[in-house]
């Protein structure tokens, strides 16, 4: 009976709230993707991190530290909202530093310069952006919530990568070697971001019958692909593709296929930088822990009337 | 011991005047952890000017199955709306 009322919500669609009633492979469903989503925010922080102190300028310092910030935000949004599905945080960050749960393959690939700085605000925010702005109509009622929210804020962050692109394209020969080399090297992971193409796609089905989904993945990065070619070309750089050419008939641009054997070769570990990530998330997660216990033990104080707030 | 905290709910009113509506959550020990996490993560763009949190625990929510009964629209009691009743002609500003 209770999952009679689920489906009608869906038919109807409706949204689903954490006390509705919804199968379990539903609630399973959306903890993995929600909390691997979540991971990804925070994982993200790394390679941008790496620049803050770095920043060619007080003005792009500040910048990128409010957007990391953000990228924060965006991960406890996230967790939040995949807690209301039964799953606690501690169980979620386990999950995440013992490989249980994944997080977005583009992290695990370096920041190696200023202009890669750039890129991954243009690029992989850009191609985040219409991955969550199709999710801001998700099924469940806190993730579709979560990103109207993200995706608010979402927009400086491709547009401030974007200017970085732009000014390093218009700058010395070196600058503009530097903005098209970080470009060569996002491109392809950028794509990939979308997931596998929709024959091979495996959680796809069942994510659009309970309209988690709502687009395919194949579907969001032709809308990516069209987009992006147009900006490139604005700021006089080239998309490393030599298969790139605009299907006059159906109006958008064709590339060549991609490399997934590279893709999972370094979702399983082999990526240049998959261990780093996951070491850095212990070593600080283990240097605050003396914190929540601190605040734990001061919470106990005023609960017990040793203390007064 | 690993602790992540006790749940908090976060509730925001964008502008004077306007009702508190649920942000998300976060956790926190006790009350101003909770209020200077909830400021840095739910109100960062400074459209806010109120804030709430409460513990998630203390929450009370109607439950889904009673929600028929609860929720009833009343559809029969339409003499709590206003086009019910009959105006004389000629009345205004009723
Ligand atoms: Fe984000
Ligand atoms: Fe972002």
């Amino acid at each position: 009976m209770p999952v009679d009322l689920f489906t009608e919500k869906i038919d109807q669609n409706k949204s689903i709230e954490p006390r509705d009633p919804m199968p379990d492979d539903y609630r399973y469903h959306l903890i993995r993707q929600i909390s691997q989503h979540a991971h990804s925010e925070v994982i993200g922080m790394q390679p941008e991190g790496n620049w803050i102190t770095r920043a060619p300028s007080l003005r792009s310092k500040m910048i990128l530290l409010a957007k990391i910030q953000d990228e924060g935000g965006h991960g406890l949004y996230l967790y939040s909202a995949a807690e209301t599905l039964g799953i606690s945080r501690e169980e979620m960050i386990e999950q995440l530093q013992t490989g249980k749960a994944r997080y977005s393959n583009i992290f695990n690939y370096p920041a190696l310069t200023w202009a890669d700085i750039g890129a991954i605000g243009w690029l992989v925010d850009g191609a985040a952006i219409v991955n969550q702005v199709m999710l801001q109509r998700t099924s469940y009622g806190p993730y579709a919530r979560a990103m109207v929210r993200i995706c608010k804020e979402e927009s400086f962050h491709q547009r401030q990568g974007y200017e970085i692109m732009a000014k390093m394209a218009a700058g010395t020969p070196e600058q503009h070697e530097m903005a098209q080399d970080a470009l060569n090297r996002w491109w392809a992971p950028a794509l990939m971001m979308f997931g596998p193409p929709d024959a091979e796609s495996l959680h796809s089905k069942k994510a659009f019958q309970w309209k988690i989904k709502r687009e395919s993945n194949d579907a969001l990065r032709q809308k990516f692909i069209d987009k992006t070619v147009q900006q490139t070309e604005v700021i006089g750089l080239k998309i490393p593709d030599p298969g790139l050419r605009f299907n006059e008939e159906t109006g958008h641009y064709e590339t060549s296929p991609l490399n997934w054997d590279e893709f999972y070769r370094v979702i399983n570990g082999n990526g240049p930088c998959n261990r780093q990530r996951i070491e850095h998330h212990k070593k600080v997660h283990a240097e605050g822990q003396w914190v929540r216990e601190a605040a734990a033990a001061y919470a106990e104080k005023l609960r017990t009337g040793v203390l007064e707030q | 011991m690993d602790t992540q905290l006790d749940l908090w709910e976060v509730f925001v009113q964008s502008k004077s005047g306007q009702p508190f509506k649920h942000a998300g959550s976060v956790h926190a020990s006790d009350k101003q952890m909770a209020l200077q996490n909830a400021r840095d993560v739910y109100t960062r763009r400074g459209e806010t000017s109120g804030l709430w949190v409460v513990r998630a625990v203390d929450i009370v929510a109607a439950d889904l199955e009673d929600s028929e009964m609860l929720f009833d629209p009343s559809n029969e009691k339409i003499y709590r709306h206003p086009t019910f009743y009959e105006v004389p002609e000629g009345a205004k500003n009723i």
